[in-house]
């Protein structure tokens, strides 16, 4: 170990919905350059074994351990403690917002997979079957960010202050994945889907799902994206003309 | 209990959602019991590489073999959640190259098929690989998302009626007073209870846990736990898989993932398995390793770094060994080796074995019962893995 902090690690608990949440708190020794997920674990390992949490690939490419860290939405695996507390520090560890917590830090997200299906987002991708390149700096231009990097970790509808008030809404990601189809190509079905109430319109621009998303998929710009593509398609078929999304 | 034989699978991990997939086809009624999520132990956290065999298959034959056999199964039944885009075996000195002629026949007799390729056509292929290169092969190397793919298997199961408890810990096996396992005792951690569950036969699919869940039977397997370490960087630098051209080393892979690279891995034993620690000096090697093949690696930052055991069949005949354990598979019905009925093991494999392993295992199932019921994983196209949650 380099160096050695001590921190408290609170960590929201809950068994049972008929139960509140309450915090637990643990004095622990970490390496600061350890992850967040590392120190949650170890609760588990040594002290207690009814914690629940999920995870799987520690490196970011399957999205299952993400929480909030400190208030803010994090892929905890890939998040350093020292990236988000100082040494005497505190970490608070919760589970995701805008989704029914199941058992302390495991949410359930059987409906956001639901509308992923229905959106027909492409989890994974060969390069010669790819749309958009591999190599290209994240920060250049939005519009070479691969929805292929999104692992539906649902931090973002975490973050979004709209999923926080509606439930219905359909949320950064779903949106995300429907304008990476449609820019593709016209689909009658995803069109429909992307464009009502829940969809597309609901989103008030707050850009926290960009903000805090792991994979640099850029839901917020993607949603604005879309709303532009359906507009121009409205009044394109006013005056008769087909839909095309491909520009 | 009705007609239909119960069947209890310990673990979710690659090796138990794949079973329950095989066994739900062929019949049987299926409880999968796993104390975390789906693939939260050794499966989550592999490096990812779908293999194509040729890492063994100078010297572990039958791993290289079952791998190209099941590399080629899974691409067509879990395309979902691979990517393929090849690999490369790249030899940088002259140990590399001596180990050419042996890694040509070895491939040729595994049935993997290779093709030589020149320095400057693998730099076409992998623009930032080392100009150090002096000879390089293609091989049908690939990455799987690890998670979706333990995922497409369970979500498969589920819907042909296997019942899934996850965060449900096994706490012992019941026995009947005549060396029969009967059953499993397990600790819902959700809700804080403990339940009882009866099956006609229980199977331990619990990887590099084997052992201590046999040991609630009082019967032994051999299975060594060895851990090694994976780091991932935050740049890609390579759309296929990068091996160096030698017997199995540490460091000696380079997995493009997503938008990162990520190195393994190294070969190690642990006495607890439920927490591995990253060890610093292990990263900083994977770190030197991966810079001789990939110079880029330095402008590059870590993003994550991960330890998983490997469950290796068998026992290594002295400390530091570990890296000599075949990489195949073993089953074991504990009533043969033991003389304890209703209990079978699962164990050792690879991730890219998985589907054979699990065609093993429901064939001694199978046997055991009298139940003749043919394997039908190999045709069968899984679910989206999404469909473990709907």
């Amino acid at each position: 170990m380099s160096e050695a902090w001590k921190i408290t690690l609170i960590l929201l608990r809950q068994k049972g919905t008929e139960h509140p949440p309450y915090p637990q708190s643990f004095e622990m020794q970490v390496d600061p350059d350890e992850m967040v997920l590392d120190a949650v674990e170890r609760v588990w390992a040594f002290h207690d074994r009814s914690l629940m949490f999920r995870h799987a690939c520690h490196h970011s490419t399957c999205g299952a351990c993400g929480m909030r860290v400190n208030g803010v939405e994090k892929l905890t695996c890939i998040t350093t403690i020292r990236s988000v507390t100082h040494d005497g520090g505190s970490l608070k560890v919760e589970p995701l917002r805008n989704f029914p917590v199941v058992s302390d830090l495991v949410v359930d997200m059987s409906r956001f997979y639901i509308h992923m299906e229905q959106a027909k987002a492409v989890p994974v991708e060969a390069v010669n079957e790819a749309n958009l390149p591999y190599e290209a700096d994240s920060t250049q231009e939005a519009g070479m960010q691969r929805l292929v990097d999104c692992i539906e970790c649902g931090c973002c509808i975490s973050a979004c202050p709209v999923a926080l008030t509606t439930p219905t809404y359909l949320g950064p990601a779903v949106l995300a994945a429907l304008q990476d189809n449609l820019s593709q190509r016209f689909s009658p079905e995803l069109a429909a889907f992307a464009d009502q109430a829940d969809g597309v319109w609901r989103c008030h621009s707050a850009y926290e799902c960009s903000a805090v998303c792991p994979s640099n998929v850029d839901p917020a710009w993607r949603i604005m994206d879309l709303r532009k593509r359906l507009i121009s398609n409205r009044v394109g078929q006013f005056f008769g003309k087909k839909p095309n999304y491909e520009k | 209990m009705s007609d239909t034989p119960h069947v209890i699978i310990i673990g979710a991990g690659f090796t138990g959602c794949a079973l329950a997939h095989d066994l739900t086809l062929r019949g049987f009624a299926v409880t999968v019991v796993e104390r975390g999520e789906i693939a939260s132990g050794t499966s989550g956290r592999t490096h990812g590489l779908l293999h194509s065999g040729a890492r063994y298959c100078v010297n572990d034959r039958e791993s290289a073999i079952e791998c190209i056999e099941e590399n080629i199964l899974l691409r067509k039944i879990a395309a979902q959640c691979i990517e393929f885009n090849g690999g490369l075996f790249v030899a940088l000195n002259d140990e590399d190259l001596s180990y050419a002629p042996r890694f040509e026949q070895g491939a040729q007799s595994c049935g993997i098929p290779i093709e030589k390729i020149s320095p400057t056509q693998a730099r076409e292929r992998i623009p930032h690989l080392t100009n150090r290169v002096l000879l390089a092969y293609t091989v049908p190397d690939g990455a799987f998302d690890p998670l979706r793919l333990a995922l497409a298997f369970a979500a498969t199961a589920k819907h042909q009626g296997a019942r899934f408890l996850t965060y449900h810990e096994v706490k012992g096996l019941r026995m009947d007073g005549r060396a029969r396992v009967t059953g499993v005792t397990v600790w819902d951690r959700a809700n804080d209870k403990t339940l009882d569950i009866g099956a006609d036969i229980v199977i331990n699919a619990t990887g590099a846990w084997a052992g201590q869940i046999a040991a609630f039977a009082k019967v032994d397997v051999p299975v060594t736990p060895t851990p090694g370490v994976m780091v991932a960087y935050d740049q890609r630098l390579t759309d296929h898989v990068i091996n160096r051209l030698s017997l199995p080393g540490d460091g000696d892979i380079i997995i493009p993932q997503r938008r990162m690279a990520v190195i393994g891995t190294t070969s190690y034993e642990v006495e607890n398995l439920d927490y591995i620690p990253v060890l610093e000096e292990q990263v900083q090697a994977m770190y030197a390793s991966a810079v001789e093949l990939l110079p880029a690696i330095e402008r590059s930052h870590l993003r994550g770094a991960y330890m998983s055991a490997r469950p290796l069949v068998g026992r290594a005949s002295a400390a530091g060994d570990e890296r000599d354990l075949p990489r195949t598979f073993k089953c074991f019905d504990h009533a043969a080796t033991d003389g304890v009925e209703g209990l079978v093991t699962i164990t050792g494999g690879k991730a890219t074995t998985c589907r054979a392993m699990a065609e093993t295992t429901a064939d001694v199932v199978c046997a055991k019962l009298g139940i003749t019921a043919e394997c039908s994983t190999k045709e069968q196209i899984l679910l989206s893995y999404r469909n473990f949650y709907v």
